[in-house]
């Protein structure tokens, strides 16, 4: 028995920006179609965008696949056609089994309606008897941790609760294919892990996962193997480990500077980044050992409260070293219309290797930007033949006399170091 | 229990040719779940505020029925066959509140899901067909004070009074029928509503609501029938006030309706897919 559960042969999708906008009036169109009824009257000129080209893929039942690539690469769009939400413009996707999918955050929910409405109604959608899910009706609620707000209009949860309501929804209500976008982009560490458990357990009960994730980290975890789309196309397709890796290298340049295209509409976009070495030379080449920083050019096209931005660092295989914030740090931001150059310093702390510095645009409620792999950096350097590592921390070293009689004295100064390191339990 | 289409075909497709056909109509049908959920959730807002949601619905028609009885029967002279204008409006009344207000609710029914539209898949055509069945329970409540009319008026029903569902039946097809245009309309086009408040009173006009449709005289009664509303009223007053029905117009009627069902149902099919990208 052939074990495919998703097959996507030659699936493109266009969407067309323009003259028959979203939202157009019935007489504006009508007034056109007699415009262009007289003689001479051209077609106007619209605008496409490929968000999805020629693309081929296979998932057998019971895997994993992982969706990488840039903000508009078609990720979302693979998912919106797996889940016959949005049909292809020409190709053709097929699915076995009931789908389920948690799209940019939040599935199928109506904000007028109660949790536990929302919850037959999903149930319902993807086609389930109402008593199928009754019986799930408590794992689901226990599951989202929201059972006090149950029978409140979801209008009135909070982005996180949301959450957790739609991914309980979306994984217990037994789907043979269950889809995922970007679900890790909000909630606690302590759902997320939930998350990506269920995800597993999902997989694990021969069912299928298609996941997408900026969070290399996490896609290299629960995804055997995985897709990187580019500009609506395939660019590579096999085990995640080789993709997430490619897919980082295509952020290297030589010298340390890139630049971007604004983006049209976004209200913060990302224009550059630059990594400069200790001598302030733009440059990715680093030595190890040495500061190095990390520069963005971001320009605001409107004023927007709370703008924050987030710089983080990854090895090549996709594990984040560290991810910090700019409001981690400091308080009074910018926020007015205009061009910025927002630079971190990093400390000596990297080993020896190849990192991939991600960046994060936008406010504790929405995302503008979020990409792992805006440049890459190599620090070179002696390694001393110590085993790998990621980091390398300048560790406070202290020592006392624990020999019987002697009192023990105490050699160190007593700062923070000291203390945590007095307070640690020793592993017996 | 009907099998789900993935257990019919083992595949699901979605391609360019993959909604055609009667599939889409086969969807609709193994979701019938679905309908229900939405047509009760409709019902329960409706009925919330329950004091005045219940009065509504009898006192919509009633207030008409004093309106019309005043200036129809009594000054314009309008007059009913058989039985008195009072019950005769009434009925014309809480049949046509039925048709206004689910064509009204069919419009916007995909608008008003536009949350689910953009985020999951479901047949489509669930949201419009769902819209139209809230109403039958306005016009359950409405046959209480029918009832009462009936009895204050001394008008029996007869044995037609059994084809009472066919009647409803062929209101639940004309109300599609028109609703299933408009709320493939209205998600492109957003000024659908406008029109529609127009197009609502002008069919109101060309109705027999007010007036029994025999005011129509000749081979007139064949281009008055064109109207998909001539048939479910004529049917609705027939079984319950056992007014004769003229039957050449009203099976002209309700075949308008059923050609308006299909071809609607066909147009919806042909923008279904478009619906998340455009909403």
């Amino acid at each position: 028995m052939n074990d495919t559960v998703i097959e996507m042969a030659a699936v493109s999708k266009r969407y067309l920006l323009g003259e028959d906008h979203p939202g157009a009036s019935l007489r504006e169109t009508l007034a056109y179609g007699v415009r262009r009824l007289r003689p001479g009257a051209s077609r106007p000129r619209r605008d496409e965008l490929w968000s999805l080209r020629d693309v081929d893929l296979e998932v057998a039942r019971g895997t994993s696949l992982g969706i990488v690539g840039r903000n508009g690469a078609g990720k979302s769009t693979i998912l919106k056609v797996l889940s016959r939400i949005t049909e292809p413009t020409s190709g053709i996707s097929r699915t076995r089994g009931r789908v389920a999918a948690l799209l940019e955050i939040g599935t199928g929910f109506h904000p007028e309606l109660s949790g536990r409405e929302n919850i037959y109604l999903n149930g319902a959608i993807l086609g389930m008897r109402r008593n199928d899910i009754s019986r799930r009706l408590d794992e689901i609620v226990e599951f989202s941790g929201v059972s006090r707000f149950i029978d409140t209009p979801i209008k009135r949860y909070s982005s996180g609760m949301y959450l957790r309501l739609a991914f309980a929804v979306a994984a217990h209500l037994e789907p043979d294919i269950l889809l995922v976008d970007e679900v890790l982009a909000v909630g606690d560490a302590e759902f997320q892990r939930k998350c990506l458990d269920t995800m597993a357990s999902v997989e694990r009960s021969g069912r299928t996962v298609v996941f997408v994730s900026h969070d290399l980290g996490a896609i290299a975890s629960l995804c055997a193997t995985s897709v990187w789309l580019d500009g609506g196309r395939i660019r590579r397709q096999g085990q995640t480990s080789d993709v997430v890796a490619d897919y980082l290298a295509s952020a290297t340049t030589a010298d340390g500077a890139r630049t971007f295209q604004e983006r049209a509409g976004a209200p913060v976009s990302l224009l550059g980044i630059t990594v400069r070495d200790h001598r302030g030379v733009a440059t990715t080449l680093l030595s190890r050992g040495q500061a190095f920083s990390i520069s963005l050019r971001i320009r605001l096209s409107l004023k927007l409260p709370g703008m924050d931005c987030a710089i983080y660092v990854a090895t090549r295989a996709g594990t984040r070293v560290f991810d910090e914030m700019w409001s981690d740090r400091v308080a009074g931001r910018p926020v007015g219309p205009g061009e910025y150059e927002v630079s971190a310093v990093i400390p000596p702390c990297l080993n020896v290797g190849d990192y991939v510095v991600g960046v994060w645009l936008g406010t504790s409620y929405e995302t503008f930007l979020d990409d792992p792999a805006v440049a890459a950096l190599r620090l070179e350097g002696s390694t001393s033949d110590r085993p790998e590592r990621l980091v390398e921390l300048p560790l406070k070293w202290t020592h006392q006399d624990a020999g019987v009689g002697t009192g023990g004295i105490n050699n160190t100064g007593g700062d923070s170091w000291t203390e945590l390191n007095k307070s640690s339990k020793l592993p017996s | 229990m009907l099998p789900h289409i993935a257990e019919i075909t083992g595949w699901v497709e979605n391609s360019p040719a993959s909604r055609t056909g009667l599939r889409p109509l086969l969807e609709v049908l193994h979701h019938r779940d679905l309908v229900r959920f939405l047509a009760l959730r409709d019902l329960k807002v409706r009925y919330k505020q329950a004091a005045f949601g219940l009065a509504w619905a009898v006192l919509q028609p009633l207030l008409g029925v004093a309106v019309f009885t005043i200036v129809f029967n009594r000054i314009a002279g309008v007059a009913a066959p058989g039985v008195p204008y009072v019950v005769f409006t009434y009925v014309g009344l809480a049949g046509w509140a039925y048709l206004s207000t689910s064509v009204n609710e069919c419009s916007e029914s995909l608008v008003r899901y536009s949350a689910l539209v953009t985020k999951v898949y479901f047949p489509r055509a669930v949201a419009p067909l769902a819209s139209v069945l809230p109403g039958l329970a306005d016009l359950a409540v409405a046959s209480v004070a029918l009832a009462v009319l009936m009895a204050v008026t001394r008008t029996a029903p007869g044995l037609p009074l059994l084809a009472l569902p066919l009647a409803l039946l062929s209101l639940v097809v004309a109300a599609l029928a028109v609703g299933i245009w408009l709320s493939a309309l209205n998600v492109q086009f957003r000024d659908v509503r406008l029109v529609l408040a127009f197009f609502l009173q002008l069919w109101l006009f060309v109705s027999p609501v007010v007036y029994p449709p025999d005011l129509v005289h000749g081979s007139w009664q064949y281009i008055y029938a064109l109207n998909p509303s001539v048939g479910p009223l004529g049917l609705l007053r027939w079984s319950l006030l056992g007014i004769p029905l003229n039957a050449g117009p009203v099976a002209e009627s309700l075949l308008v309706a059923l050609a308006l069902l299909v071809a609607g149902l066909y147009y919806f099919q042909a923008t279904e897919r478009r619906f998340a990208d455009v909403i």
